[in-house]
């Protein structure tokens, strides 16, 4: 019989909840950590095991309910943290050796609001350095390895997280996303991965790379997973100035039934003359299976929205990296490289401290802002940036979501792209416009390849359509048929 | 042939901080005083995942201000990052404002050296945070940071070149000052350092040549910005007469005053503009100002003391003199002008002036107290006023009552009352007394009555004496005369 782990979190939380059943948040937990116990080892999806908390917080849980009061809609549901989100008494190290010895001194927004809810969190996810990357190999500490093919990355940057969620080692855990961080490494490792509209989730707490883009979101097995956790970290926060509420936005929703839904097909998001086939198969798979439902496809153009956003956001986002990174100076805290003087000590500090792609993208975000330079890069990007906006409303205005491939191939194999930078930027032609232009957008599983690697599609709204977006998510999951696979590895522990 | 002295040209930017309670974009306390980094937070310190949350009353205040210097406030503004590294600047980049500013175009009127009006305009005023303060050591290895004022806001109010002197630029920050009290958005206080001040100073020449732009740092006053740029004219006229130096061929630099030694000393020249690689803050959205609340700000500005000087001088008939002396603070001109109401129409304000600028000011220096801890109600001291100008004491009792009731309080006409103290103005009692006075000092009465008319303060001082100092001296003296002057008196 199945650990409920493995099943939806809407039943272990059910579960949990339910004081006539004995099952408990503690037999989550120890489940989870048997689990990362025997797996990570290969995996490498965890930089830290937060064991003594999550017990500490499953043990609180348990008390609630005995003591008759509600833990929440996540009781108990142990959950993974990028290392990027500050969990209070933790390390948050960025997966970067420059924030050495680092402990977070309070929790995000996020992570204060699903333990509230019940969640338990079981550790930290590893990352490319500050979130920069696509495949997690640019993590100062290793990388992380594709459950489904350990030779394999898993995406990036939020690889740890989707390696944790596709090898069952935990049901739920949080990323950030800032060009795709979220949605690529979901569609690599066969699971669900929400990026909300800009301004739906507090970034209060999250290390920022380009704060214009960057959005925290959830990787689940399923739609209803990913909005259960959704659910419980979206909304206005005070210390987050860009959050806000979009109850007052006026657009009228898009339908949310299959019947009669406009989807978009985007001319700049086709996979061009060579597509590869699994990916191929599984779009035109998911438009048919749209088709059958009674969706109608409407042929659409995004002129900025394919390749022209890859310079796009390889201007903005630097730019903005550069100056957030700032601060990691080896004045207050973290790595401290001491130099003849002030300026040596920041050279020694910032060239130890940095990897290699981090640092190339603080000397391009330096370069993009620089007199001279900032007419001709950044503020030529931001107006397109701008442009590119408004085509997406208008796009919004004749379809109700867009259909699209999440990445342009399954996963990759370690070392293949880590030497090519640009090879690796355009890995995320298929994301980076979704943050550009601060709409939400959700991957979820759509098969496998021949060789057994997962593939994802993508459906994407106009901004403040979250809810509607999750629920269209969810219709063409049931119609899919082909939830987030079970890695091989998996096998080895599941009861 | 001596060339035509050159044209002196001085812009000041002004740094102001703004008396909020919090930081400019964090709830971490504001405070002069604190142990070193006792007043930090996530924020302030910037810690990874910290964001900056505006702070609503610094924007208030320096729309205030702005509104208080005659600026135009802008309906739609927004923050940019100042990048540098420096490690007294936590995050690597300083949150102000770039290209739109919240206040623009304003003006403030001094005195110019000839004794007449002069606006000195105002370019721009912008919200900022401020740093930290860096402590190095005699040796220079080691250095040490107070991040207590990292964070707090300060408008800089950047003028235009139209200071010609010296002394015009010390009247421009008095001026300021005196502004930003009275509205109250900031003590102004160069020496506590919410006021900083540093000036850019060159000269033009009749033939075009112009000397080479002099930013002056480590101003620590009105008195030493007056100085500095009085030794920056000589310098700067020395180096262009001397090796005829001028900004084609000299770059602009950055000195700083030398307090001891009285002089300016080159701290680094500005070979190229610094590149602050300033962009949008993404962490900040734009903030948008309804002309409501504005205008509902302009209104609740108090009378600025330019104004409050042309009526005291036109409507009140005060000298300008007594209207600077009212008007220097808020408080004292409040003060003055709550002495005036009375039951029967206004007091006479060239008295009130004349007792608040000499008496009441006398015992606040003597007494080393301020206005606040002042026994006496400027009501009280207006029924004093009108003891005396109804006859009922005499100056001098006048006088000695007040000097009580700043100390203690209390109501003049009661105390008057209760020990009897108003002045005697009875015939008869006037008349018997006088005419012990005479009898009392025959020599004197003979001597009056020769012709010698200073002999008759002698009899008034004996007459007043024998009323016990109560006298009535108007009628004192006339009493004496009609007696001296009556036959066989």
């Amino acid at each position: 019989m199945a650990h409920p782990l493995d099943g939806p979190v809407a039943e272990m939380a059910r579960r949990v909840r339910d004081r006539g059943d004995p099952f408990t948040a503690r037999s989550l937990v120890e489940e989870s950590l048997r689990r990362i116990e025997a797996l990570d080892g290969r995996l490498h999806a965890f930089l830290h095991v937060a064991a003594d908390l999550a017990r500490a917080q499953a043990d609180r849980v348990d008390a609630e309910i005995a003591a008759g009061r509600d833990p929440g809609p996540l009781a108990g549901v142990p959950l993974a943290v990028k290392d990027n989100l500050e969990v209070a008494g933790l390390p948050l190290s960025c997966a970067s050796r420059i924030l050495a010895g680092y402990v977070a001194p309070r929790d995000a927004t996020v992570v204060a609001r699903a333990v509230a809810a019940g969640a338990c969190v079981v550790g930290k996810t590893n990352l490319d350095e500050f979130a920069m990357g696509s495949s997690t190999e640019n993590s100062a500490f290793g990388p992380t390895r594709n459950p489904h093919d350990l030779a394999r990355v898993p995406g990036g940057s939020s690889g740890g997280s989707a390696a944790a969620v596709a090898a069952r080692l935990v049901p739920l855990a949080l990323g950030s996303d800032t060009g795709g961080s979220i949605r690529q490494p979901a569609a690599l490792t066969g699971i669900v991965g929400f990026k909300p509209s800009y301004g739906r989730v507090s970034r209060s707490g999250l290390v920022a790379f380009a704060s214009s883009l960057d959005q925290v979101g959830p990787l689940a097995r399923t739609v209803a997973d990913a909005a259960l956790l959704h659910a419980a970290i979206e909304g206005p926060d005070p210390a987050d100035a860009t959050s806000h509420a979009f109850e007052a936005f006026r657009a009228p929703a898009p339908r949310t039934a299959l019947e009669g839904l406009r989807v978009g097909r985007v001319a700049e998001f086709d996979l061009g003359a060579n597509p590869d086939p699994d990916v191929a198969g599984a779009l035109a798979r998911a438009r048919r299976v749209l088709g059958e439902a009674g969706a109608r496809e409407v042929e659409l153009s995004i002129p900025l929205g394919g390749a022209a956003g890859i310079p796009i956001y390889y201007i903005v986002a630097p730019a903005e990296a550069s100056s957030n990174l700032a601060r990691f100076d080896g004045i207050r805290y973290g790595l401290r490289v001491p130099g003849e003087d002030l300026e040596a000590l920041y050279a020694a500090t910032r060239g130890a401290g940095f990897g290699p792609e981090v640092r190339r993208r603080i000397l391009v975000g330096t370069f993009v802002l620089s007199a001279g330079y900032a007419d001709a890069y950044y503020k030529r990007a931001m107006a397109a940036r701008r442009a590119l906006a408004q085509q997406f409303e208008r796009a919004f205005e004749r379809a109700d979501v867009l259909l699209s491939a999440t990445t342009p191939t399954p996963a990759f194999r370690l070392g293949e792209k880590s030497s090519d930078p640009v090879a690796m930027y355009v890995c995320d032609v298929l994301t980076v416009v979704a943050n550009l232009a601060g709409v939400p957008a959700i991957s979820i599983p759509a098969g496998v390849s021949a060789t057994g690697l997962p593939v994802g599609v993508q459906l994407w709204a106009r901004a403040g359509h979250d809810t509607q977006l999750l629920r269209i998510a969810h219709l063409l999951e049931g119609r899919l048929g082909t939830p987030a696979p079970i890695p091989a590895l998996t096998r080895e522990v599941l009861a | 042939m001596t060339a035509p002295a050159p044209r002196l040209l001085v812009g000041l930017e002004v740094h102001l901080q703004l008396k909020t309670r919090t930081k400019c974009f964090s709830a971490c306390p504001v405070s002069t005083s604190g142990e070193p980094n006792a007043l930090v937070d996530a924020v302030v310190l910037g810690l990874p995942g910290a964001l900056p949350v505006l702070n609503r009353e610094a924007v208030r205040l320096a729309v205030r201000t702005g509104l208080a210097l005659g600026c135009t406030i802008a309906d739609v503004t927004k923050w940019d990052r100042k990048n540098y590294f420096y490690p007294d600047l936590p995050k690597g980049y300083q949150i102000s404002q770039y290209d739109q500013p919240l206040c623009v175009e304003g003006a403030v009127e001094i005195q110019d050296d000839a004794g007449g009006l002069k606006r000195i305009r105002i370019r721009r005023a912008h919200l900022e945070e401020d740093t930290g303060k860096s402590f190095h050591d005699e040796q220079g290895t080691k250095s040490r940071i107070d991040f207590n004022r990292a964070g707090t806001p300060l408008l800089e109010i950047v003028s235009e070149p139209d200071i010609a002197s010296a002394g015009e630029a010390e009247r421009y920050l008095e001026a300021l000052r005196e502004i930003v009290a009275y509205v109250g958005t900031s003590d102004g206080n160069m020496q506590a350092g919410n006021m900083r001040c540093e000036p850019n100073v060159n000269l033009v020449y009749e033939n075009g040549d112009r000397t080479p732009i002099v930013e002056i740092k480590n101003l620590n006053s009105v008195h030493n910005v007056g100085l500095a740029i009085r030794f920056e004219t000589q310098r700067q006229s020395t180096a262009y007469a001397e090796r005829g130096e001028t900004g084609q061929n000299t770059a602009r630099s950055t000195r700083g005053w030398d307090d001891v030694q009285g002089t300016t000393v080159h701290m680094r020249a500005k070979e190229s503009a610094d590149d602050y690689r300033y962009f949008p803050e993404p962490d900040l959205p734009p903030l948008r100002l309804t002309r409501a609340w504005v205008e509902g700000e302009r209104e609740a500005l108090p009378e600025l003391p330019r104004a409050r000087r042309a009526r005291y001088r036109a409507t009140l008939g005060l000298s300008e003199y007594d209207a600077g002396v009212l008007t220097a603070s808020r408080a004292l001109a409040d003060w003055f002008e709550a002495v005036l109401p009375a039951p029967a129409g206004a007091r006479d304000p060239k008295a009130a002036a004349n007792w608040v600028s000499t008496e009441l000011l006398r015992h606040l220096n003597e007494s080393e107290t301020s206005l606040a801890a002042v026994g006496l109600a400027p009501q009280e001291l207006g029924e004093l006023l009108d003891l005396v100008s109804t006859g009922t004491i005499n100056l001098k009792t006048a006088r000695d009552l007040f000097r009580e009731l700043v100390a203690d309080g209390g109501s003049a006409a009661t105390l008057v009352k209760q020990r009897g103290l108003a002045q005697v103005s009875d015939e008869g009692t006037l008349e018997t007394a006088c005419q012990a006075a005479i009898a009392g000092q025959p020599q004197a009465a003979q001597e009056f009555r020769a012709g010698q008319e200073k002999a008759f303060g002698r009899l008034v001082g004996a007459a007043l004496k024998a009323l016990g100092g109560k006298g009535n001296p108007a009628l004192v003296q006339a009493t004496l005369r009609r007696l001296l002057a009556a036959p066989g008196g």
